[in-house]
């Protein structure tokens, strides 16, 4: 698929220009600094916004890495106003309602980004998702077909992030997909590290000193976190979860590995690995790379703000039944 | 008659709301890496301040059908000399908020909570020290702050949980809040404050695991003079003792969007 875009090449090229990835690899002498407590220091604010695609566009195969001249074509062609298959361009391609995405700061073609060379974030030979199990693709149908036609009748049927209980951009695994409210801020303590995400202020307090899991009977949304060090890398490992928090159509045996490095100055490198034997036949793995941005994060207060909205939807759907009511007598 | 004398000057010192930790001699905490009192760790108050600051008789839950359990349980006031400095008419306003307690307090509908009652909610807290801010991250509603320990910045907006610069003053880290918009209460008795409160917040360690909390609370469009809460706060000291997911918004839901259920048809 090629479409035209009305994106402006000055932006963009500045983007690129300045993004860390796009250029040669680390021949710097750069290395981590280290807290005061002597861990890597990965402290700062880092935003997540990428042009990169989640799988692999099809005539690519098993080509993980374009060349630097693949690279530099690929850019001259998003420059020129193409937006090839390649690139996921979020709320900045064109769709059917458009916002004025330079006023909101939403134009993910004027974010800071740490770009890369990769053809797609999922790693490996194949480059997507794997298939879903049979019993996962029937567990999600049936789920599904329990709530249609009643997607309207109270707040239970709504989805959760339309409820303020888990927003897309506070999910874990950290999927880009959105350019705007994706700021991750990392603060790091003794023996903890938090990971503070700008959506709806969701916080994770990461004890680093190798205690285990929680209860199994304990299940969250966001599942239970505990990390190590390993060389200059933080692993976070995280269970726990409940069969509503759904990353991709898993279960609650969904156990997530999540790798953070800085590889030079201006970025985090965000891996992460996911299993569940309930929905994939094997793990899979991304990796993404985060820009430094500026802060301070601000307060998102989403269930503060949702009442009127809320309620609106609510409302809409009882003012038709009652309509339908009155024409049916 | 020394004796009885002895007897009416501690009553006279209970009375004049002095906290008795200032008493005490002074502790000094052990320190972080970088030099500073460390305060890291899960901290919870221990009272029934969060049900009202002053203090209060035990009585009836708003539930009946839960009989003793959620009742509401007796309390010292943690507000020097038991009084809190209304202006007129915001006292009338404190009234109509008790009296109207379970559909207008925030923390019934899981709203964020501000400060100070992030603090003495029913939920452990904890403090994460590093170098250039400090974090405080709350239990309840994953409510979160960012304490800003450099050179004091301006909030950028009103917000629930305000805007904190920090700077410690030997011991104790000193806290100022401002810029918490006017939706936050401090209790469930209604206490409240406009969007022009100021908050000192004061956290002094007592011992290795007891904090000193002193909070001062200044808002002239609510109250005539500052007036001030203190209490302790105990760390928890469980082993793996650590904060749990509290995400309430799935529990106010019923009281907030309830009545807008479809009704099952006839």
């Amino acid at each position: 698929m090629t479409t035209r875009l009305p994106l402006s090449i000055a932006a963009f090229t500045a983007m690129i220009a300045g993004s860390a990835l796009a250029q040669a690899p680390a021949t710097s002498t750069w290395t981590v600094p280290r807290t005061p407590d002597g861990t890597p220091d990965l402290q700062g604010v880092y935003a997540n916004a990428t042009l990169t695609p989640l799988e692999r566009p099809k005539g690519l195969g098993a080509k993980e890495f374009y060349t630097d001249q693949e690279f530099a074509a690929l850019m001259k062609r998003i420059q020129s106003g193409i937006v090839p298959e390649e690139a996921d361009l979020g709320n900045a391609a064109p769709q059917d309602v458009r916002y004025d995405l330079s006023l909101y700061g939403f134009d993910v073609t004027k974010a800071t980004l740490a770009s890369n060379k990769r053809t797609s974030l999922i790693v490996g030979p194949e480059g997507k998702v794997p298939p879903m199990l049979p019993e996962a693709r029937k567990r999600n149908a049936e789920r599904a077909a329990k709530n249609k036609g009643h997607e309207f009748d109270s707040y239970e049927n709504r989805p959760l992030q339309e409820r303020c209980i888990l927003m897309a951009q506070e999910r874990i695994p950290m999927l880009p997909g959105a350019a705007d409210n994706n700021l991750l801020q990392i603060v790091e303590g003794q023996g903890y590290v938090v990971l503070l995400h700008e959506m709806d202020h969701s916080t994770r307090v990461i004890p680093t000193d190798g205690r285990p899991h929680i209860s199994q009977k304990i299940r969250e949304y966001q599942g239970d976190s505990v990390g190590h060090w390993e060389g200059n890398t933080l692993v976070v490992d995280t269970t726990n979860f409940t069969d509503l928090s759904a990353f991709r159509g898993s279960g609650e045996k969904l156990h997530l590995v999540e790798r953070f490095s800085r590889p030079d100055e201006k970025t985090l490198l965000y891996q992460f690995t996911v299993e569940d034997p309930d929905t994939w036949d094997k793990p899979w793995s991304a990796e993404i790379p985060m820009a430094k941005a500026k802060g301070p994060v601000y307060e998102w207060a989403c269930h503060e703000g949702n009442l009127d909205e809320f309620v609106t939807i609510l409302r809409g759907a009882r003012v038709e039944e009652e309509a339908g009511n009155k024409a049916a007598k | 008659m020394y004796r009885l004398r002895k007897i009416v000057l501690a009553s006279a010192i209970v009375l004049a709301g002095i906290p008795v930790w200032s008493q005490t001699p002074a502790y000094r905490a052990p320190r972080t890496a970088d030099g500073k009192p460390n305060l890291n760790g899960i901290w919870q108050a221990n009272n029934s301040a969060d049900w009202n600051l002053q203090g209060h008789s035990a009585a009836q839950g708003p539930v009946y059908a839960l009989g003793a359990v959620f009742s509401i349980p007796p309390g010292l006031s943690v507000v020097e000399g038991d009084e809190i400095p209304y202006l007129p008419a915001a006292a009338a306003k404190q009234k109509e908020n008790r009296a109207n307690w379970v559909k207008l307090d925030p923390e019934v509908k899981c709203y964020l909570p501000g400060v100070p009652r992030a603090t003495y909610l029913p939920y452990p807290f904890q403090i994460i020290q590093s170098r250039e801010n400090i974090m405080m991250a709350y239990e309840y509603a994953g409510a979160v702050r960012t304490i800003n320990m450099g050179a004091p910045t301006k909030a950028p907006a009103d917000s629930w949980m305000g805007w904190s610069n920090g700077h410690w003053e030997g011991e104790t880290l000193v806290v100022d809040v401002t810029s918490q918009n006017e939706d936050t209460w401090f209790d469930r008795a209604g206490n409240f404050h406009s969007e022009a409160l100021h908050v000192v917040e004061r956290y002094t360690p007592r011992s290795a695991d007891i904090l000193n909390y002193e909070a001062t609370i200044e808002d002239p469009k609510v109250f005539s003079r500052p007036w001030k809460i203190s209490m302790p706060l105990y760390r928890r000291v469980e082993k793996d003792a650590r904060l749990l997911e509290y995400k309430c918004v799935e529990f106010a839901e019923e009281v907030l969007y309830g009545s807008l259920r479809k009704k099952a048809s006839k």
